[in-house]
C-alpha cells in the first residue's frame, strides 16, 4: 500500500486516487477437502475477484500404487485392484482387465458370458452416469435431481448385490468368465428396472436438463472445441460432447457389441457453442437411454451356457504382451499387460480416461468464474481413484 | 437388540411428541385468540399499572411475544423445511425423533447448544463474535412493525415501510463482517457476494414497495392493510390491472435474494463456497445465522402478505377468521413457496444474479412505479 501508518496519523489527510488502489490476485486452494472436487483433487486457483485467471490441478492424493501392486499378485488377484481404480464404474474396469488377460492367453469365452458382461457393463454405465448427472445437479445448486438419481442407482446396486454379493466393488469379471451365473428372477427384475428407469430419465430432463437456470449456467462455459478435444486425446462422453462420433463399442467392438443396435449420442450445441458443459452432461443423459436399449436386447437374447466353461485352472499366460481398450462410462480405458511367462504379471499399465481429461482442465478453466470451475470439474466427470491409481 | 437408552427413548418420545403436537394445536388456538388476549392484557395493564409505565409495559409485552415467536418459529420451520425437502426428493425426512420427527429440531438445537464455540485463531475475534448478533438483530428488529391483526402490532410506526427497509440492511453488514472476520477466503467471497447481492436487490425491493405506497398514500403498514379491506378482490395483488401482480412477483423474487435462498443462495453456496460466510462458525453462533435466515424468511413472506395479499384481512368481506390466523396462514404458505423453490431450482451465477437485478428487475420495478404513480393520481 502506498500509505503507511505514519502517513495516516500525520496532520495532512492523504488523498487517495484510483491509481493508489492496489490490485492483487488471490490464490485460492480449492480442495482436497472441497465437496465439489469429486474426490480429493486440489485445484490451485489464481483469482482476480470472482474471475479465475489460472487453474492448476494437483493430483496424487488418492495414489494407491495400483500398478506396483499388480506386479506382486497373480493375474486374477489384480481384478479387485482394477475394481478399485474407478470405484463408481468397477464392472467396466475389471471387465477391461479380464478382456486384456484373455487376449493375452487367447481365451474365447462363450456367448452367455459375453452377454452377461454386456449386461453388467451397461448397468454399470447407467449407475455411473446417474451418479455423474445427479452430482452435477448438486454442483449447480439443485439438490433434488441428485436424490432422484440415487434412488434409481440404488436399484442397480441392488441388482449387482443380488448377482455377486457386493454393491460397489464386485470382483465379478473373471479371466475366462464371470464369478456367478445370473440368479433366478434376475432377468425379470432387470427388465422391470429398465422399464421404470426411462421415466426417471424423463424426470431428470424435466427437473434439470432443460431448466432455464441450469442451461444458462452450463451451456456457455467450459467449451472444448472439437480440435482441442482431439489434440488432447480425450474420450468418452467428454469427446462426444464436442460433437465427435467416437465410441470404442462401435470402432473396436468387444463382447459382441457389434450385434447390438444402439446409437452414439453426440453434443448438439442446443443451448450454446458445441463442447460446452451442458453438451457433455446431456450426452450422458442420452447414453443412459441407449444403455437401456442395449440391456433390453441383451436380456432378450441371453443364451444358455456355463459361465465357468472357459475359466482356466491356472492363469499362466505365455510370454508376451497385450493391449486392449474398452469404452467405460468415463471414456477409453485401456490395460497394457506384459507377461514373462510366470504366474505374476510382469507389468500392468492402466490408461485411464480421467487422467487424460484432467490434462486439459487448465485450458478450459482459464478466464471462467469460480462457480464455473465447479461446473467444469463436474462436467468432466472425473474419478480421482482412476486418475491417481 | 434394544439398548436401555433406546428403551427409555421409546417410552419418552411418544409422550413428548403428543405434547408438541398438542402444543402446536394450542399455539394455533392462541394465535386465533390473540386479539382477545391482547385486549385482555391491555385492559389489565390499564387497570393495575400507573399511567406512566403503561405504554412501556404494553411494548414490553409485544416485544416478548415477538421474540418468543421468533425463537420458536425456526424450530418449526427447520422441521418443516426438512419435510418439504424430503417429500420433494421422494424420501421421508426425519422420522425417528418423535412422531414424524417433530422433535428433530429440538434434538438438533440441543446438539448445537453443546457444541464447542470455535473462533479462528487468525480471525478477528471481536467482529467474529459480533456478526451473528447483528444478523439476528436485523432480522428480529424488523418484526416490530409487522401487523399481526387489527391493532396488533408492537410499534405502530408511521414510517413502517421505511423502517423495515432500513433495518433489513443490518443483515448485510453482519454477513460481511462474518465473512471478513473468519479469515477464510471462502468466507470472504461469501461475504462480498452477499454485500453486492443485498445492496443491489434492495433497489427493486424498495421500488416495488413504493408501488403499493403510492396507492395507499401512507408508509404505515396498518394503513396499507386497512386499504385492502373488503374481501379477496380488494387485495392489492388483484388491483390496478395486474400491475400490482407483477410488482408482487418482483418483490417476492427480491425477497428470495435478500434472504439468501436458492436460486440466490450464492453467499452460502454449498458446492462452491462450502457454506460461504458461516464456514467457520460452530455451535450456537452457527445456529444464530439460521435463526436469522428463518426469521427473515418469515419477515419477507409476512411483508409480501401485508403489502399485496391483504395482511390480516380475510378472503371474505367480513372478518370471520381471526386476523392473526389469516395472516399466519398466508405467510406460512409463502414460506412454503420459498422452500418449494429452494428444493426445485438450481443456483444462478454471480454475474447472472447481478444481470437479473440490474437489467430486468430494476427497469421493471421502475416502470411499474411510474405507471402506478400515474394511475393513483387523484383525479
Amino acid at each position: 500500500m502506498s500509505t503507511t501508518k505514519q502517513q495516516l496519523w500525520s496532520e495532512e489527510v492523504p488523498s487517495f486516487k484510483e491509481a493508489d488502489l492496489e490490485e492483487d490476485e488471490m490464490i485460492l486452494q480449492m480442495g482436497p477437502q472441497h465437496p465439489s472436487t469429486h474426490g480429493v483433487l486440489r485445484v490451485e486457483l489464481l483469482t482476480d475477484g470472482e474471475v479465475v485467471k489460472q487453474a492448476r490441478p494437483h493430483i496424487g492424493y488418492l495414489h494407491r500404487n495400483f500398478e506396483k501392486h499388480a506386479e506382486n499378485v497373480d493375474y486374477p488377484g489384480v481384478i479387485p485392484f482394477a475394481d478399485r481404480m474407478d470405484y463408481v464404474g468397477s464392472m467396466a474396469n475389471s471387465l477391461t482387465y479380464a478382456l486384456t488377460v484373455e487376449k493375452l492367453m487367447g481365451i474365447q469365452v462363450n456367448e452367455r458370458v459375453k452377454t452377461i458382461r454386456v449386461l453388467v457393463a451397461e448397468l454399470q454405465r447407467i449407475a455411473s452416469h446417474l451418479l455423474s448427472v445427479g452430482t452435477y445437479g448438486i454442483d449447480i445448486g439443485a439438490f433434488t435431481p441428485f436424490l432422484h438419481c440415487f434412488r434409481d442407482r440404488e436399484m442397480v446396486l441392488d441388482l449387482f448385490e443380488w448377482l455377486c454379493g457386493a454393491r460397489l466393488l464386485y470382483n465379478y469379471n473373471w479371466v475366462g468368465g464371470v464369478s456367478h451365473d445370473l440368479p433366478e428372477g434376475w432377468v425379470e427384475k432387470s427388465r422391470w428396472f429398465v422399464d421404470q428407469f426411462e421415466h426417471t430419465i424423463d424426470e431428470v430432463d424435466e427437473l434439470l436438463s432443460f431448466n432455464k437456470i441450469f442451461t444458462k449456467r452450463t451451456a456457455t462455459v467450459g467449451i472444448i472445441p472439437p480440435e482441442m478435444a482431439v489434440s488432447y486425446a480425450i474420450s468418452g462422453p467428454n469427446l462426444r460432447g464436442s460433437g465427435i462420433k467416437w465410441d470404442i463399442r462401435k470402432e473396436e467392438p468387444y463382447c459382441g457389441y457389434e450385434n447390438y443396435d444402439f446409437e452414439i449420442p453426440i453434443g448438439t450445441a442446443e443451448h450454446g457453442p458445441i463442447g460446452s458443459c451442458w453438451d457433455r452432461y446431456y450426452v450422458r443423459v442420452l447414453e443412459m437411454r441407449e444403455s437401456c436399449k442395449i440391456i433390453r436386447q441383451a436380456l432378450a437374447r441371453l443364451p444358455e451356457g456355463d459361465v465357468h466353461e472357459h475359466v482356466p485352472k491356472r492363469v499362466k499366460p505365455a510370454k508376451g504382451e497385450a493391449y486392449l481398450r474398452t469404452e467405460t462410462p468415463r471414456g477409453e480405458l485401456a490395460y497394457y499387460v506384459v507377461s514373462d511367462g510366470g504366474l505374476i504379471p510382469f507389468r500392468v499399465k492402466g490408461r485411464s480416461p480421467c487422467f487424460v481429461h484432467m490434462s486439459l482442465f487448465h485450458e478450459i478453466a482459464r478466464g471462467e468464474m469460480i462457480a464455473d470451475i465447479i461446473a467444469i470439474i463436474g462436467s468432466l466427470d472425473i474419478v480421482l481413484g482412476e486418475i491417481d491409481r | 437388540m434394544i439398548t436401555q437408552a433406546r428403551r427409555i427413548e421409546m417410552k419418552i418420545l411418544p409422550v413428548i411428541s403428543v405434547a408438541v403436537v398438542l402444543g402446536a394445536a394450542g399455539l394455533i388456538a392462541f394465535i386465533a385468540a390473540l386479539p382477545v388476549i391482547a385486549a385482555l392484557l391491555s385492559s389489565l395493564i390499564d387497570a393495575n399499572l400507573p399511567e406512566a409505565i403503561r405504554p412501556v409495559a404494553k411494548r414490553g409485552l409485544g416485544v416478548a411475544a415477538v421474540v418468543g415467536f421468533l425463537s420458536l418459529f425456526p424450530i418449526f420451520a427447520i422441521w418443516f423445511e426438512r419435510k418439504v425437502a424430503a417429500h420433494t426428493q421422494d424420501r421421508l425426512g426425519p422420522m425417528r425423533v418423535g412422531w414424524h420427527g417433530v422433535l428433530q429440531s429440538f434434538a438438533d438445537g440441543i446438539k448445537l447448544l453443546f457444541k464447542e464455540d470455535i473462533i479462528p485463531a487468525e480471525g478477528d475475534a471481536i467482529l467474529f463474535r459480533l456478526a451473528p448478533y447483528l444478523v439476528v438483530a436485523g432480522a428480529f428488529a424488523a418484526f416490530a412493525v409487522l401487523p399481526w391483526g387489527d391493532g396488533l402490532v408492537v410499534s405502530d410506526l408511521d414510517i413502517g415501510v421505511l423502517y423495515i427497509v432500513a433495518i433489513g440492511s443490518f443483515a448485510a453488514i453482519g454477513i460481511l463482517m462474518a465473512g471478513w472476520a473468519s479469515n477464510n477466503k471462502y468466507s470472504l467471497f461469501g461475504g462480498m457476494r452477499s454485500a453486492a447481492q443485498l445492496v443491489s436487490y434492495e433497489i427493486p425491493t424498495v421500488l416495488t414497495l413504493l408501488v403499493v405506497v403510492v396507492q395507499v398514500g401512507s408508509l404505515n403498514l396498518q394503513d396499507i392493510v386497512a386499504a385492502q379491506q373488503g374481501g379477496l378482490f380488494n387485495w392489492f395483488v388483484f388491483r390496478m390491472y395486474g400491475i400490482n401482480a407483477i410488482a408482487f412477483v418482483v418483490f417476492f423474487i427480491c425477497g428470495l435474494a435478500e434472504t439468501n435462498r436458492t436460486p440466490f443462495d450464492l453467499p452460502e453456496a454449498e458446492s462452491e463456497l462450502v457454506a460461504g460466510f458461516h464456514t467457520e462458525y460452530s455451535g450456537m453462533r452457527f445456529a444464530f445465522f439460521f435463526l436469522a435466515e428463518y426469521g427473515s424468511m418469515f419477515l419477507v413472506s409476512g411483508l409480501a402478505v401485508v403489502l399485496f395479499l391483504g395482511g390480516w384481512q380475510g378472503v371474505l368481506a367480513s372478518q370471520i377468521v381471526p386476523g392473526p390466523l389469516s395472516f399466519m396462514t398466508k405467510t406460512l404458505f409463502l414460506v412454503f413457496v420459498q422452500m418449494w423453490l429452494r428444493w426445485t431450482l438450481p443456483r444462478l451465477r454471480v454475474d447472472q444474479l447481478m444481470a437479473m437485478c440490474w437489467k430486468y428487475l430494476i427497469p421493471i420495478a421502475f416502470a411499474l412505479l411510474v405507471v402506478a404513480g400515474f394511475l393513483a393520481l387523484p383525479n
